[in-house]
């Protein structure tokens, strides 16, 4: 007990003293929370749309000013030339293109149907769906309107009409900093945690001190509790930093309880320290581990459900999010901050955790040596 | 007959195909000043490293303290002092925050900790610098500091390797100084080193080529044999049969 106490002690004059680790926790979190949910939303803006318009008249200007008022799309040709507009894909300046055929007024008035040609940049494919899922449905509105102009009112109407009117549970206004700040929250918690005690027990080896400790008699799990402790706090005001951020910068109030955040943050902590000790006990040098971290945070990342769901990816990739901590976090913020669950809830997500935390730990205990 | 405190009999370790240290034997009596010469990859430095439990012999035996290297390896560390040819001192912790830390890891009560810091500050007139980083004091302050704080805890024997490297002449005479205290207060010092003036300080000497042991006796004893007139011209003699390069 009292040997941990001198290592803790020397633990944290070292983290204090450098301002390297202190940038890491407190600028990085707050700079990470202000910046990236703005630019990481889902939803798509500024479409750039040309319009091909052989018509050019009352009714195609009435539906290019439908278009462009619905503030998805901007205007970036006007042209009666398919070509020219194609040209402006290949440029680059152009995502969708709308072609209004000739005699465009004259069927919809006289045949009572029209055609419209719809063709879409598909190197940005998000864009390029969403756009054309955009301009389909403002296309039907506007076909409602003309109908409803042109067509006289039956006693019935000769079309069924069905309407749907939907509510969004757990995030009513769909807004997407609800759904995206916990997760970014998780991927920060997750660098600090899995790096932070990597590189510092990994500069101890390459500085040769823990050659130094080794001849002690300091016991391994000692000098492993005396690395893990004072990350895990570290990780904790992290963490207590980002939750504030999200309240004040985003206005996000968890719907369920702190405790229940903390309790699985606490486990989760654990669970990628011990990843972060397993990687120092292989890497031999700061830049060796951190090659090595960058990989495995791409996979955490890309794999964990935070960009793209979890349910929409293949059957085998689905089995690979099972082994990635980072998901369940990701999950567990989710259900927590948004849907208000609870401890029992979460049930699962913890034993899950609880068996990282043991099974990294666990490793990296036996695979750390004092002797070679 | 004096107490024998280091104990090693055909010790060897293999790296591979490669053989550090072949089966050197010796023994190292209490409150001597043994010194461990060779050049460079002579295997001076793994044949240390065994004794001290930071490598796992390949095979023969060596006792340390009374306790054996393959399985009381945690217990020899509570009986010796080491000091690595790596500077190992945290340099982002004060002179004194040093000490306290080793010496608290080593168990020792706050009362001691205290009363011996107080000492060696004293020793090394280093009172106005106890609360400077170690990073910022000039190497042979540091040096001298590092043997002080492999010492601290007071241990039966120090193994020290290489410890006077680029410290300047003047450092090394009092950094010798140091080491004969050490010997006097009754602590066995083994030390490695390829200044051989050094060589002539010690009680006994070993000499190392290509990982084994080719001479060992006391300094004056070894350059009658070798009909030398300094230990640099023993070394030399025997040094040129090295078949290993540097390295």
């Amino acid at each position: 007990m009292r040997t941990l106490k001198f290592l803790l002690q020397k633990e944290f004059r070292q983290i204090f003293r450098d301002p390297a680790i202190l940038r890491m926790i407190l600028i990085m979190p707050v700079i990470q929370l202000m910046v990236l949910p703005w630019a990481a939303d889902y939803e798509v803006k500024n479409i750039k749309l040309s319009v091909v318009d052989n018509d050019r008249s009352e009714y195609s200007r009435k539906l290019i000013h439908k278009i462009t008022s619905s503030g998805y799309f901007s205007l970036a040709g006007y042209s009666n030339s398919y070509s020219s507009a194609l040209a402006d894909v290949d440029q680059d300046r152009t995502d969708l293109i709308l072609q209004i055929p000739p005699h465009f007024e004259k069927d919809l008035v006289r045949e009572n149907k029209a055609v419209l040609y719809l063709a879409l940049n598909a190197i940005n494919g998000v864009k390029a769906n969403l756009g054309g899922a955009y301009l389909n449905s403002i296309i039907r509105d506007y076909n409602r309107e003309v109908r409803a102009e042109w067509i006289q009112f039956p006693r019935f109407s000769a079309e069924t009409q069905i309407n749907i009117t939907s509510s969004n549970w757990y995030n009513p206004g769909m807004n997407y900093k609800y759904f995206m700040v916990p997760g970014i929250l998780v991927i920060l918690l997750t660098m600090v945690g899995a790096n932070l005690a990597a590189l510092n027990i990994i500069k101890e080896k390459e500085i040769g001190t823990i050659e130094q400790i080794n001849v002690t008699p300091v016991k391994k799990y000692h000098f492993i509790l005396g690395k893990l402790i004072p990350f895990w706090i570290l990780g904790l005001v992290v963490l207590t930093l980002g939750l504030t951020i999200s309240r004040l910068v985003y206005g996000i109030i968890p719907a369920g309880s702190f405790t229940t955040i903390y309790v699985f943050a606490a486990l989760y902590l654990l669970a990628v320290l011990g990843l972060g000790l397993l990687l120092s006990t292989f890497a031999s040098s700061q830049q060796q581990a951190m090659l090595i971290s960058f990989f495995i945070m791409m996979i955490f990342i890309l794999l964990g459900g935070l960009y793209t769901s979890i349910d929409s990816m293949p059957a085998w990739a689905q089995v690979i999010t099972k082994f990635n901590p980072v998901s369940y976090f990701i999950d567990v913020m989710r259900m927590v901050v948004l849907k208000g669950s609870s401890l029992a809830d979460i049930r699962g997500h913890l034993l899950a955790m609880a068996g990282f935390a043991v099974f990294f730990n666990g490793w990296a205990v036996i695979s750390y040596r004092k002797r070679s | 007959m004096p107490e024998k405190v280091i104990t090693a009999d055909k010790l060897t370790k293999r790296f591979g195909d490669f053989t550090a240290v072949d089966q050197i034997s010796f023994e190292v009596e209490k409150g001597e000043i043994f010194g461990f010469l060779g050049a460079n990859g002579a295997g001076k430095t793994t044949a240390m490293r065994m004794l001290c439990g930071l490598s796992m012999p390949t095979s023969g035996a060596a006792t340390v303290a009374g306790f054996d290297v393959y399985r009381d390896n945690e217990k020899i560390k509570r009986n010796i002092g080491y000091m690595s040819q790596k500077f190992s001192l945290y340099d982002d912790l004060t002179v004194k925050e040093n000490m306290q830390f080793y010496g608290g890891i080593y168990g020792k009560s706050d009362a001691f900790i205290k009363n011996k810091t107080a000492y060696i500050l004293d020793e090394l007139h280093l009172e106005k610098e106890a609360h400077v980083l170690v990073r910022s004091l000039p190497l042979g302050w540091k040096q001298k500091l590092a043997f002080s704080v492999a010492v601290f805890h007071e241990p039966g024997i120090v193994f020290l390797d290489e410890p006077t490297g680029g410290v300047d002449p003047v450092t090394r005479r009092e950094f010798w100084n140091m080491i004969y205290q050490a010997s006097d207060s009754g602590i066995t010092v083994f030390v490695t080193t390829h200044y051989m003036d050094e060589a002539e300080y010690c009680n006994r000497v070993s000499i190392m080529v290509d990982g084994r042991i080719e001479a060992l006796d006391t300094p004056g004893a070894l350059k009658q044999q070798h009909e030398a007139r300094s230990m640099d011209e023993v070394f030399l003699k025997l040094a040129r049969k090295a078949k290993r390069g540097e390295g």
